[in-house]
């Protein structure tokens, strides 16, 4: 078991970094979707394909959201995209409406275009063609109920439009929710399906990160960027569309202006995606400084370090400040490019399309919708271009998710499962070979008899032997060799929930959760009684600092607990294990930090906690050693030498030398003194 | 907020002034280009004068390429200063924390004073990015956009009343109620954060408990709360965009029908309808814009506020301002009268603290939990100042010494062993660089150390990570006593450094300890009476004072405390 609560933290997220990467206002659009995207560095997928394909595997429940979403994308993108073109029609109406307005009443339209062409001059003539081609009866003013029922056609469509895009959003959101939910109660329950050789491999802080910030990650991938992605993509085929079919010219002058637009996009993408890493990195180099030097403060400054902190934290703030500076230009260039690109092409298409309604091959109103779209149509790009970066990091995420959920899993406990009926507690190992590591095997034929009740005490100088020891007893590491049995039955005979309980523990870093007292007591059984909480609580000298407590055992204890002290946790760990009320014990002696009216609390409530229970006692007293029956001398996390406190005496092996220096010394002096004194 | 800004911007007053003017520009030249287009239509499309067209198409390129340029410019130099601005509070708090004593950070606690020099600092960062990029153009934007809007149709400007009141309160609607929802599900999240953690902390006992099903469920809790969360603020924000496209297709029919009555009547030029509705676009974005400052605005005041607060804060512990003449003592420390009582507090946590140790002698404190025992040698290295009575460190007030010269004195091993990230070597040369690997390897002799960093593959080179997670407590602990010993300081203080070791490297270290230990003093805080029976001298504490001091056998004799301390320990053996 690890020798400290600090988890380790999740790595180092470095906080909103940057700003607004896509996200200028680009005709209103990509505000807040756009904003987060190319802060975070893209990590890159090992099998891109093979994971996005199974990420869309486990999409496959939400399939006919999915196809409803695309559905209202396709409708709310046709309407939006319908809109400029029932504008020109409305706008055309409008015009013909002015210039027939302009026109003498009374003459037919025929007469006004020979009059013009009769003036002889360019521009005569160039309108005349134009009011050929128009709907214009001279001298009549715009046909406004025509007019108001184009608008009221580009109403609707808008308005649909919107409440479409809207749908879309709230159905996906769901979509999203849904699978990540079922996403990491996958994780979960594959957790409690794990061996705890993967626990002893991995840092806690990856394995958490992918249950937390991975998961987090591909929801607002999902929801986010897969409906912006839906949208944009569509908005293009759209645009293009109508834009082909008003003017195919004008159109093949735009669609020159995408290479150009997906090019200086992709190239400045690239650029400040490398400054947004080093950003992002940088940021957790400063920060793991700050962190160390504030937490190290008093550290640092006896040991005469000041300047050398703000030395090494001046060149780290140097270096973030230079990155995140490029990030930011870099990424901001694209909007100016992108808002000259868009500009050019409006002007060649104002001075063409100018020149065709002069001429007549054009109306006003298809220029002027034509104008919107290639307004509409440099936006999409962008986005396009910085959502795909979003995807890739989403799917190197699902794969971190999905290799731990194909990590091996336990072995399965056995079909055909024995049960314990009335367990005595009498623990037998039998020939036992272990090992962590098939190179470096640690115990080798071990044979032990624990009769019921009888205490076994595990001594040696390090602390690597008694995880060991829980290891194979509660079957969280599977023998290599040998057997080892409960009440004549092999462990692994019975289920694993069955062993365990059998068994209660007792260690020095006390494990409790963030809840109450009380549940932390109960944590073996549910729905105790009142009675006999109170029952194991005064056996286990708890009840009365509870009783001090303002909200006795209603106090929530916090993430560290630091409400109740390092010996105060083990004493509710103890009160737990007496409501376990198991035949079979694991115990920790403190040694520690532990103040020393606690201390003899834990020892007394230890005690009468091992009376009547086959005991495994990790001991550091030598009374406790003196009194076990069989002693376990470990040394380098291997057993070394075994037997009772006499016959290891008379053997002058490892545990001779160890009593001699460890506890002659001291203790003897002192009880001598003690007698003495008394 | 504003005196931050006002401090760490004035550096960069002449860039600010340039940014702005910048952003002027910008603003003047996005809002021409509407009339431009206005004028192409007007001049040139409706009358077929291609040349006309051509000319000002032309002029409106140059224009544009201008922007373009222009706010390139801006951005260079808006980033630049917003990052800098960022640097140099991030600069001046970690400084400023450096001359803090430990009053100061326990004041703010140090996870506090970290979230402010980084997290807090970002988000003010953050905003003024925002500002210097676009935000500030956003009033310019709209009142220009105004102004062109009224010179193009004052009727027709009259749409502006309406629309702008809606889409402000709309999207501030909006966004005030997501913006609460967010802090929720960050809580949400914090909670799936917690439960993970605890089973992966307490996967064994969880296991041995059996409790995997009780554990799932409590996980499932967590994850379907932060799930309904999760879903409420999204499908809020989803609404975000359709109505800001609905707003904005809203008045684009309304200026098309209104100012279709205009131009037909003849009021109004076709062209200007075009214009019109450019206008009224970027005044919407301007109130857009507008409207998210006012929601992140305040936010980042307060980060502005608690980062203000650090920089404001003065040590309280400083240097002299005429340091005293060295002494030629060496490795002595005295205790004369201290009292020590925590700001504002009633009594006193430490009173008539008296007692002196000299060259080679151990001093040991022990007490119970709470006596004051930590407190008291937190007072040598002048981490709190005493508040009555004098310490001496070699016969001269530490009130009087520099407090690098104090500092040098004294080889520090805390509680909880703390090592910085790097190498063990680097950790060991912290107190001095100089030290050759022989004394790095004698120290780790003395501190029961060599045997395992033997072990190691990389020896004296091997990596620590941040926290020294990747090596034992009692690893850690060794470590930190060896790098106190590399220092070869005159006074040696170890607050309960030996808890993290078993009793055979405790009793050795002892041992080696004594041995090495002969010119310079040395105080330790104890738990066990083992550790420390053979001291000097021991001083027994009891709620902040002396209740007993002399050697072991004296103390047996002379104060119940000690011997309830001693029974407490041994009373078991008895039994046995």
């Amino acid at each position: 078991m690890s020798d400290s609560k600090n988890t380790a933290p999740a790595p180092a997220r470095p906080p909103m970094a940057g700003g607004p990467g896509g996200g200028r206002p680009g005709g209103g659009g990509g505000m807040f979707g756009g904003g987060r995207h190319g802060m975070a560095p893209v990590a890159k997928a090992k099998d891109f394909t093979g994971s996005a394909k199974r990420l869309a595997g486990t999409l496959r429940p939400e399939m006919v959201k999915i196809v409803v979403v695309m559905l209202l994308a396709v409708v709310s993108v046709a309407f939006a995209v319908a809109g400029p073109k029932v504008m020109s029609n409305a706008t055309n109406v409008l015009f013909q409406g002015v210039i027939g307005k302009a026109l003498p009443k009374g003459a037919t339209t025929a007469q006004v275009i020979a009059g013009l062409n009769a003036k002889g001059d360019v521009a005569s003539k160039d309108l005349a063609a134009m009011i050929r081609t128009m709907n214009v009866t001279p001298g009549v003013g715009a046909d406004f109920a025509l007019f108001g029922k184009e608008l009221l056609l580009l109403g609707a469509l808008y308005a649909l439009s919107a409440l479409f895009l809207w749908g879309q959003g709230y159905i996906m959101v769901g979509v999203a929710q849904r699978t990540v939910y079922e996403m990491r109660k996958h994780v979960d329950e594959k957790l409690s399906r794990l061996p705890l050789r993967y626990y002893d491999d991995h840092p806690r802080g990856d394995i958490l990160s992918r249950v937390t910030n991975d998961i987090d990650n591909i929801a607002n991938s999902l929801q986010q960027s897969a409906t912006q992605l839906i949208t944009a993509v569509f908005t293009i085929v759209g645009v293009l569309l109508m834009m082909f079919i008003i003017s195919p010219l004008l159109a093949a002058i735009s669609v020159l202006v995408i290479p150009l637009a997906l090019l200086s996009t992709v190239q400045i993408a690239k650029r400040s995606q490398k400054q947004f890493a080093l950003q992002w990195e940088q940021t957790g180099d400063l920060n793991g400084h700050v962190e160390e030097m504030h937490t190290g403060h008093s550290i640092v400054k006896i040991f005469g370090r000041q300047k050398e902190a703000i030395e090494v934290f001046d060149e780290r703030n140097a270096k973030l400040y230079d990155s995140s500076f490029k990030a930011q230009f870099i990424s901001g260039i694209i909007q100016p490019v992108m808002n000259f690109l868009g500009n050019l092409n409006y002007v060649g298409i104002a001075v063409i399309g100018g020149v065709k309604v002069a001429t007549g091959t054009m109306t006003l109103g298809d220029v002027l919708a034509f104008i919107q779209y290639s307004r509409q149509f440099t936006q999409p790009i962008t986005q396009t271009a910085s959502i795909a970066n979003v995807l890739q990091s989403a799917v190197a995420s699902a794969e971190r998710v999905f290799e731990l959920l194909d990590e091996p899993e336990e072995q399965p406990d056995t079909a055909t499962p024995l049960t314990l009926a009335e367990p005595q507690g009498h623990v037998t190992f039998e020939h036992v070979d272990f090992s962590y590591d098939p190179a470096s095997p640690l115990i080798e034929d071990m044979s032990l008899d624990a009769r019921p009740g009888q205490t076994v005490a595990i001594v040696g100088p390090t602390g690597a032997g008694k995880t060991t020891l829980v290891n194979l007893l509660m079957r969280f590491y599977e023998i290599d060799a040998g057997r080892i049995t409960v009440d004549g039955i092999d462990t692994r005979d019975l289920t694993r929930d069955d062993l365990r309980r059998t068994f209660g523990m007792v260690l020095q870093d006390a494990w409790l959760f963030s809840g109450t007292i009380r549940d932390n007591i109960a944590y073996g059984i549910d729905d105790v009684s009142e009675e006999r909480l109170l029952e194991a609580s005064r056996a286990a000298y708890v009840d009365h600092f509870v009783r001090t407590l303002t909200d006795g055992y209603d106090t929530m204890l916090d993430d560290d607990a630091s409400n109740v002290s390092q010996g105060e946790k083990q004493l509710l760990t103890i009160a737990r294990a007496f409501l376990a009320d198991p035949e079979i014990l694991i115990l920790d002696e403190a040694t520690s930090s532990v103040d020393t009216r606690t201390e003899v609390l834990i020892q007394k409530a230890m005690r009468r906690l091992m009376k009547n229970r086959t005991s495994f006692v990790i001991a550091h007293r030598l009374s406790t050693i003196r009194d076990a029956d069989i002693i376990l001398v470990m040394n380098h996390g291997r057993i070394v030498e075994q037997g009772t406190h006499e016959e290891l005496l008379e053997a002058k092996g490892f545990y001779y030398d160890l009593y001699h220096s460890q506890f002659v010394e001291s203790f003897d002096e002192v009880s001598d003194r003690l007698d003495a004194a008394v | 907020m504003t005196a931050l800004l006002k401090t760490y911007l004035r550096p960069y007053w002449k860039q600010l002034i340039l940014v702005m003017g910048l952003l002027m520009v910008q603003a003047i030249a996005n809002l021409y280009l509407p009339s431009l287009n206005a004028n192409i239509i007007n001049n040139g499309v409706v009358r077929g004068d291609t040349a006309y067209i051509m000319s000002t198409g032309g002029f409106m390129l140059v224009v544009t390429l201008v922007l373009g340029i222009v706010s390139i410019i801006g951005i260079y130099w808006g980033s630049k200063t917003a990052m800098a601005f960022g640097r140099d509070v991030r600069g001046a708090i970690f400084t400023k924390v450096q001359t803090f004593s430990q009053k100061e950070v326990n004041h703010f606690g140090a996870p506090s004073l970290i979230t402010r020099n980084t997290n807090d600092v970002q988000q003010v960062q953050m905003v003024l990015v925002f500002a210097l990029n676009m935000i500030l153009s956003a009033p310019i934007m709209a009142v220009g956009g105004i102004i062109m809007a009224l010179r193009e149709d004052v009727p027709l400007s009259g749409i502006i009343v309406v629309v702008v009141p809606v889409m402000a309160v709309l999207v501030g609607l909006i966004i005030s109620r997501a913006v609460p929802l967010f802090q929720i599900m960050q809580k949400r999240v914090d909670r799936v954060n917690q439960v993970v953690r605890e089973k992966l902390s307490g996967i064994r006992v969880i296991r041995a408990f059996v409790r995997t099903e009780h554990e799932a469920k409590r996980f499932d809790v967590a994850n379907h709360d932060l799930t309904n969360t999760a879903l409420t603020v999204n499908r809020i924000f989803a609404l975000l965009m359709p109505a800001l496209t609905l707003i904005l297709y809203t008045s684009t029919v309304a200026v098309l029908w209104f100012g279709g009555v205009r131009v037909s009547s003849g009021a109004m030029p076709i062209g200007n309808l075009t214009a019109f509705l450019t206008y009224i676009m970027q005044i919407l974005l301007a109130v857009m814009m507008a409207t998210i400052m006012f929601v992140l605005v305040p936010r980042a005041a307060v980060s502005a506020g608690r980062v203000q607060e650090v920089l404001e804060t003065e040590p309280s512990v400083n240097d002299p301002q005429e340091p005293a003449a060295a002494s030629d003592l060496h490795g002595f420390v005295e205790f004369r009268d201290v009292e020590f009582r925590y700001p504002g507090a009633e009594e006193p946590v430490l009173h008539h603290i008296s007692f002196t140790s000299g060259p080679g002698e151990t001093t040991a404190i022990i007490g119970s939990t709470g006596s004051g025992k930590t407190t008291l040698v937190n007072l040598v290295p002048r981490l709190y100042d005493a508040t009555g009575g004098t310490i001496l460190v070699d016969g001269v007030d530490i009130r009087d010494m520099r407090r690098d010269d104090l500092w040098q004195k004294i080889g520090f091993v805390p509680q909880r062993a703390f090592l910085f990230s790097g190498t063990i070597a680097s950790n060991l040369r912290y107190g001095d660089e100089e030290a050759n690997d022989d004394r790095l390897w004698h120290a780790l002799d003395v501190a029961q150390g060599r045997e395992f960093v033997d072990e190691l593959e990389e020896g004296l080179d091997y990596p620590i990570a941040q926290g020294g997670t990747n090596v034992s407590g009692g690893q850690r602990q060794r470590l930190a006593i060896a790098r106190a010993l590399v220092k070869r300081p005159e006074v040696y203080v170890f607050d309960d450094s030996f808890s993290a070791l078993d009793f055979t490297t405790d009793s050795k270290l002892r041992a080696a300890l004594k041995k090495e230990i002969t010119d310079a003093t040395t105080i330790v805080v104890a738990q066990r009476v083992s550790s420390i029976m053979h001291a000097d001298r021991i001083i027994v504490l009891e709620h902040g004072t002396v209740v007993g001091m002399g050697t072991h056998d004296e103390l047996m004799e002379t104060s119940p405390t000690y011997r309830e301390i001693v029974f407490s320990q041994m009373s078991e053996e008895e039994a046995a």
